[in-house]
């Protein structure tokens, strides 16, 4: 057991936790968007696996990583579009169209990637590491926390960005009451389909950035159903949250670090099969429902599509 | 003479089936409380929707200031100066009072408390009350969040005032406030519309009646005119108006006139014998959005009427269902002649002549795909006579339905028809024909007739009272204070989960129910 103390350990298991939650944070902020407003947004899954394809295609063809993150993110909005288009603006079911959106999303960038790359992996280079100065000069934390991808920096600085979004403006005004009255924001002048939209298409750009961290970032390559459930685990991580952008960030960190176990416990030798590992964070997800889901507080119009002059 | 604020002109409107409004022309002028007097379905709601934005006419025009304009949005109207506060409160209840003020402003622009709150005092003045505007909406009463949704309503622009059954979810005290309020308005010079079916607050608050009835204008009082008459005739003229010649429909009008001519009619109810129902301590869990018991007590003896009052979300839900078996009780017993029904579920307490009549009459009550034999079998699926084995007899339950559709006077096509075809009243009696048989021995009714005309209103009052004098212990949880003092024997106040008390009906007794609906002690 004295090996779970090393330096080595710890460092690859925290560095492998930014590197697993980071996709969960970003999904997770993206979802909580659509929850605000009152949408129920399941296809997120489908969403991140379109951004990781789009971002994985960009970043290879160009060679530019950053060029990868906006080909993710837009990826992402294109599959939301299409949510906005069935579930917003004509009040389809949102949990169908999700589910279907999801399985959609993985048959297609299957499909894509095999015309492509028929049954070749390819590989992207090494993503190039942005050291904080100073912090990255602390031991353990510097190397696994403070040498990242820029885009693990904006991530984390979203989450601030987005409180003040909540509580500080006209925009958060707009996503709460879309949420818990759409009625009053109606009444208020203020479209409730355009606010679901501008937040279910934030939700697909934010979770399109994720998958393509996942690809280009986390895994290097792009292999078909690569999100393995990421997707939903931020549908968790948000519903856990409250309406709190911290409290996505502490459960994306959670989940990181049961994530990373997986490969930690491996550099670390010891012996436990691979699927009971890879079975830890789904676990994980259950045990932290189990404790916590009774107190999740979701907007009463959560899922239900607003329909002028109904109640 | 000045041009009014506000008009419609010729405005036509039609739904598939109906004309909503036919050809309605109307004024409405600054200073002045224009009442719009109608029954359901005469075209209220329709004419307002087309002045907030919501609805467009099929023709006519509106006039702002003399100036034709089209109304596309909520927020065009809005913008012209026409606010309207809406029956249901549209406030969001996790913000505070100044965010939901706030709303609908423009995203771009910085959220900025100091311009709101300087609106918001003003605004304050003209009305007259005291709000804290960081209060959470959610945590005000409903007159107060009503004070809020004025606020709203004038809050970009203080032209016209549209108030849409305002008072129906308010206490009497509520009510007196908001009276004050429209008048101090009105003197502001604010055109003020008010909706209401209730001639003692046309009578009461408005300069200028109009009568819409089924779509149209069908007779007006102008100030004037109104002026010099007095209730009586004011009353009497309205009610020709409403309803052409008084001598056909004295009962529609006497209901309308409400506590004016209230017809409680004193019924003698023998508490000498052992009660028929006992509630002692009842309790709940809390559940999101509806508030729980904490401790009601009552009997209920046969043949009795027991009206329970109070605002809207003071555990009235709650209480109906843990009566009828739906929802199991925290702490507490239910004794039905004596014997302990708390852990009997639907089934058992319905074998023991529990019945339960529904507020939500489809969904809970019905299921609208269903026929209507289907639905006045709900309760006994899989059990003989209708079930044998767990086959339908359709035969046997087509003969069932065909007998109460009979009895019941029930308006369907046919009895296979599905029960969401039909109209309100008509889905009203499936529901009372499928609970009130022969076996019946405890009655709960949740608001049995709300959103049902007159006529309707008036056969479930009938049929309520009828099964009253058989001998049905019943209870009757309305909102519509002036419907349980013309049928109950007794009324209780639910407040905040308590019964805060039962007062006999009587001289006086409005006043007692009032007090206790705001928690205050019996008096």
């Amino acid at each position: 057991m004295d090996s779970l103390l090393t330096e080595a350990f710890l460092t690859s298991l925290l560095f492998g936790a930014v590197t697993a939650g980071v996709p969960l944070l970003l999904a997770g902020l993206g979802e909580q968007v659509s929850e605000k407003a009152g949408v129920l947004n399941i296809g997120i899954e489908g969403m991140m696996l379109f951004g990781a394809y789009a971002g994985f295609v960009a970043a290879y063809c160009s060679g530019s990583f950053a060029l990868g993150f906006v080909a993710g993110g837009i990826g992402g909005a294109l599959v939301a579009a299409l949510v906005v288009l069935l579930c917003i603006r004509y009040g389809l079911n949102q949990i169908v169209i999700g589910i279907a959106v999801t399985l959609g999303m993985e048959g297609l960038t299957a499909l894509l990637h095999y015309f492509q790359f028929s049954r070749t992996y390819p590989r992207l280079d090494l993503a190039p590491a942005w050291a904080l100065p100073l912090l990255s000069d602390i031991p353990v934390l510097g190397r696994a926390l403070f040498t990242h991808n820029p885009i693990v920096y904006l991530a984390v600085l979203l989450v601030i960005a987005l409180g003040w979004l909540f509580r500080a403006t006209y925009i958060g005004l707009n996503l709460e009451a879309a949420g818990n009255k759409p009625a009053a924001l109606d009444a208020a002048g203020v479209s409730v389909v355009k606010t679901r939209a501008f937040a279910v298409l934030a939700t697909g750009f934010l979770s399109g950035i994720g998958g393509a961290y996942m690809a280009n970032i986390g895994a290097g390559l792009f292999v078909p159903f690569m999100t393995g459930g990421a997707g939903f685990i931020g549908i968790v991580l948000a519903m856990l949250a409250r309406g709190r952008p911290v409290w996505v960030l502490l459960g994306a960190a959670l989940f990181g670090i049961s994530l990373a176990m997986t490969t930690a416990l491996q550099v670390a030798g010891i012996n436990i099969p691979t699927d009971v590992v890879q079975m830890l964070p789904f676990a994980m997800v259950m045990l932290v429902l189990v404790i916590f889901a009774r107190h999740s507080v979701l907007p009463p119009a959560l899922g239900l599509p607003y329909v002028r002059g109904e109640r | 003479m000045a041009v009014p604020v506000a008009a419609v002109r010729n405005v036509t409107k039609r739904f598939p089936g109906v004309v909503a409004n036919d050809g309605v022309s109307l004024e409405f002028n600054a200073g002045e409380i224009h009442v719009l007097l109608g029954e359901n379905g005469a075209g209220k709601s329709t004419l307002i929707g087309i002045l907030a934005g919501m609805q467009q006419p099929d023709e006519g025009e509106i006039l702002i200031g003399g100036r034709p304009v089209r109304i596309t949005s909520p927020r065009a109207s809005l913008e012209l100066g026409i606010g309207t506060v809406f029956q249901h409160v549209l406030l969001v209840p996790s913000l505070t009072v100044i965010e939901n003020l706030m709303l609908g402003g423009p995203w771009w622009r910085n959220l900025l408390r100091g311009p709101a709150l300087a609106r918001f005092r003003e605004l304050s003045q003209l009305l007259g009350v005291e709000i804290d505007p960081d209060a959470q909406v959610g945590r005000l009463s409903l007159g107060e969040q009503q004070q809020v949704e004025i606020m709203r309503a004038l809050w970009r622009g203080e032209k016209v005032l549209i108030l849409d059954e305002p008072t129906s979810m308010l206490t009497p005290q509520g009510v007196k406030d908001l009276g004050a309020v429209m008048k101090r308005l009105r003197d502001k010079g604010v055109a003020l519309i008010l909706i209401t079916h209730k001639l003692v607050e046309a009578y009461e608050l408005g300069d200028r009646i109009s009568v819409l009835r089924l779509g149209r204008l069908v007779g007006a009082l102008p100030p004037e005119r109104k002026r010099a008459m007095s209730e009586q005739e004011v009353t009497d003229a309205v009610i020709e108006m409403m309803f052409g010649t008084v001598a056909q429909h004295e009962r529609d009008a006497e209901i309308l006139v409400g506590r004016g001519r209230r017809t409680h009619r004193a019924r003698h109810v023998d508490r000498a014998g052992p009660p028929r129902l006992q509630a002692r301590g009842l309790a709940t869990q809390a559940t999101r959005g509806a508030c729980p018991l904490r401790g009601v007590d009552f009997d209920l003896w046969p043949g009795e009427v027991l009206g329970i009052a109070g605002v809207d979300g003071n555990g009235q839900k709650h209480l109906a269902e843990m009566l009828a078996g739906q929802r199991a009780a925290a702490s507490g017993t239910i004794l039905l002649d004596g014997r302990d029904i708390t852990a009997d579920a639907v089934p058992e307490r319905r074998r023991r002549g529990v019945r339960y009549v529904t507020d939500e009459r489809l969904g809970e009550g019905t299921v609208g795909a269903f026929s209507v034999a289907t639905n006045l079998v709900l309760k006994e699926i899989g059990a003989p006579p209708f079930f044998r084995r767990g086959v339908s007899d359709w035969d046997h339950i087509h003969d069932h339905a065909r007998a109460l559709i009979k009895r019941n006077d029930i308006r369907t096509p046919s009895e296979k028809t599905p029960v969401a075809k039909l109209s309100g009243g008509n889905i009203q009696k499936v529901l009372l024909a499928r609970e009130l048989n022969a076996e019946a021995g405890v009655v709960i009714f949740n608001k049995p007739t709300y959103g049902l005309d007159l006529q309707n209103t008036r056969l479930a009052h009938e049929r309520i009272l009828a099964g009253a004098d058989q001998g049905l212990a019943t209870i009757v949880i309305s909102t519509d204070l002036d419907e349980l003092l013309e049928i109950s024997d007794r009324i209780g106040v639910m407040f905040q989960g308590h019964l805060a008390g039962i007062v006999e009906n009587g001289p006086d007794v409005e006043r007692k129910v009032g007090l206790l609906m705001t928690g205050a002690k019996a008096a």
